[in-house]
């Protein structure tokens, strides 16, 4: 009897430990630690954004401070009109023709790339499946890797310098035809293509009134991803809009920062403006974009 | 999809039986019935054909002919030079220091942000992976870094690492790193500027793979850690046992993705150099980038042939290095089980 004693205590935790343990993660409520430790994280994320801010509002001095400001001061309109009224880096015009790139590439990704996933994913062709293995195969290929050529053939073009050539590369992306294909595939019911074309509709007809209304949440995912990508896109637009007068606000921004006096309370004033659209983006559609990167983690 | 399936098939087998069959049905094959038949047999071509007209155009069509520029002499300062060169820019590479040193350094920033960048996202996934208060808004926010510019976050650090009242020396003074008297050059040898550029990329990329792992994470069969509870496995040994053995396919892409994306970095090394416009990475190239030196050789040297050869070196090596951390990331991730 003394001898099966000693163990006993430990029975009964031995016994809760699978009850605890055997729950999912994502069935246990988070801890004191987890939530510390995600503010943490969270801090680091934002931090730096903030920090942006802080220095966009304040005056020179607040970059040759110890210990550094973490406060925002209240010049960020001066620096705001200072970085708009600079005479040669236009930066109230590189805004301008960010929005108009952004626009016109996602509107152009979203209408060629579900009409192409529409094509894939509903309607029988020869040589679908093999079409489709080329769009799959190019999904990982840079294509920053033929930017050489690409300068060239804008050159041939007459396009270098201009926004053609920084909208032309963009407007279709294997990543929206695949990621189309995939929504349509699983949203879009067969039976209800079939009555359609029964009732005698066209193709196009099909795509206009079943599949578009039907794929709504995946536009607006491709449609922040693609918008955000192209917003940021740095190193095609400084190639080929180099000395133009029509940079987008990335390259403003590079402008802002280069020479040998760099003001930095401005490029940073310069970098906050370009980055609020995106903040508002997320803030609006994050939900979705959150969505839509996690669907797409699971279906590749 | 039988409908749809069958519809090509009938438009044309089914339709020329029918013709053979009888003259009545013949003569119904009405100009609408024709528009019915272009529009089964030849819409959906013109549905794909802008995706893969532009796609040709822009995307495939310069990588192809970037390995016949390699080819030539392409100078844009001298055109007066031979028009082929044969293998003389690839061979050129070979003796090509600068090429060197660039291929160190971002295999250096590569390693210093791809280790750390996944195995945190591992962690902070793993942490998103539980019953939280405000969900939504705890994954939101893991984006921010995300949808930040990498020019206007390259800035910020930029600030971060300056050599004199830096809030990384700062900050690091805190913890007894360094003195102000005696400041941390950020920009002075490779070590330091790796460091400050692999964070830069660390910062942009933990959150959206964390997010990648948690989707993963979270379509694991929940009896797979009811069956694991029986061994009395910690959240801690369940993470490295489990877990990482399950969502290891994603794991995988993720690996791929940051070989891509790493290799190819340009963004950030470019920014943090006071002189950017010289894509010179540092006053001896101690943070250039392949990335960085092939738009210097192409567009501040004018050598676009040069540039190009680059290009496709830089693609094999992509290829290659990929390839190898997609066997290792396999053996390491699944093997543990």
């Amino acid at each position: 009897m003394t001898a099966v004693a000693p163990p006993r205590p430990a029975a009964p935790v031995r016994r809760n430990r699978p009850a605890l343990m055997g729950r999912a993660p994502q069935d246990t409520p988070a801890g004191v630690g987890t939530y510390l430790l995600l503010a943490v994280t969270m801090l680091f994320a934002v931090f730096p954004l903030y920090w942006m801010f802080v220095i966009a509002t304040s005056n020179d001095e607040a970059l040759a401070k110890l210990p550094p400001a973490v406060v925002p001061g209240d010049r960020f309109m001066t620096n705001v009109e200072e970085v708009f009224s600079l005479q040669d880096v236009f930066f109230a015009a590189s805004m301008v023709n960010s929005v108009i790139v952004s626009v016109v590439v996602t509107a152009s990704v979203l209408f060629f790339c579900s009409l192409a996933g529409f094509a894939f994913a509903k309607l029988r062709f020869a040589g679908r499946n093999a079409l489709m293995l080329f769009v799959v195969l190019t999904l990982t290929v840079p294509n920053q890797l033929g930017i050489v050529a690409l300068y060239i053939v804008m050159g041939k073009l007459g396009w270098n310098g201009t926004l053609l050539a920084v909208i032309a590369p963009g407007l279709v992306t294997a990543f929206g035809v695949f990621y189309m294909r995939q929504f349509i595939v699983n949203s879009v019911p067969d039976e209800l293509v079939e009555s359609a074309r029964v009732d005698g509709a066209s193709t196009m007809r099909v795509y206009w009134n079943i599949v578009l209304p039907a794929i709504r949440p995946a536009l607006a995912v491709l449609g922040l991803l693609t918008f955000v990508a192209t917003w940021n896109d740095f190193q095609w637009p400084l190639i080929t809009l180099s000395g133009s007068d029509y940079p987008t606000s990335m390259v403003a921004i590079s402008d802002l920062a280069s020479g040998n006096y760099v003001i930095y309370r401005r490029v940073l004033a310069g970098a906050f403006i370009a980055t609020v659209p995106l903040l508002i983006m997320l803030f609006i559609g994050g939900r979705q974009i959150v969505r839509g990167i996690m669907e797409g983690a699971v279906k590749s | 999809m039988s409908t749809t399936r069958a519809a090509p098939a009938s438009s044309g087998r089914g339709a020329a039986h029918g013709r053979g069959g009888s003259g009545a049905d013949e003569r119904r094959l009405s100009w609408r019935n024709r528009l019915y038949r272009f529009d089964m047999r030849y819409m959906p071509y013109l549905l794909i054909a802008p995706f893969f007209l532009l796609f040709v155009l822009f995307g495939l069509f310069p990588l192809i002919f970037n390995g016949v520029v390699a080819l030539r002499n392409y100078r844009l300062d001298d055109p007066t030079l031979p028009y082929w060169a044969g293998v003389e820019n690839f061979t050129r590479l070979f003796g090509d220091e600068d090429f060197w040193n660039a291929l160190y350094n971002t295999f250096g920033i590569f390693l210093l942000s791809s280790v750390p960048q996944l195995l945190l996202a591992l962690i902070v996934a793993s942490l998103l992976n539980r019953k939280l208060r405000l969900q939504t808004w705890w994954r939101v926010g893991m984006l921010l870094p995300y949808v930040t510019p990498i020019v206007a976050s390259s800035m910020v650090f930029s600030v971060f690492f300056s050599r004199d009242f830096g809030m990384a020396n700062w900050a690091l003074g805190l913890f007894g790193y360094g003195s102000p008297e005696a400041p941390i050059d950020w920009r002075a040898d490779k070590t330091h500027s790796w460091i400050a550029i692999a964070t830069m990329v660390n910062w942009k990329w933990i959150g959206y793979n964390a997010l990648l792992y948690l989707a993963a994470m979270q379509s694991i069969p929940r009896d797979v850690y009811e069956a694991s509870a029986i061994d009395g496995a910690g959240p801690w040994r369940q993470l490295w046992r489990i877990t990482v053995p399950m969502i290891q396919p994603i794991i995988v892409f993720t690996v791929v993705l940051s070989t891509i994306g790493g290799l190819q970095l340009f963004t950030e090394p470019m920014l943090f150099d006071p002189n950017a416009q010289t894509a010179t990475g540092g006053p001896n190239g101690e943070w250039q980038t392949i990335a960085q030196l092939i738009y210097k050789v192409g567009w501040k040297d004018l050598n676009l042939g040069y540039a190009a050869a680059m290009s496709w070196a830089l693609f094999l090596i992509i290829l290659v290095v990929a390839g190898i951390n997609t066997l290792l990331t396999n053996r390491l991730s699944g093997g543990r089980r």
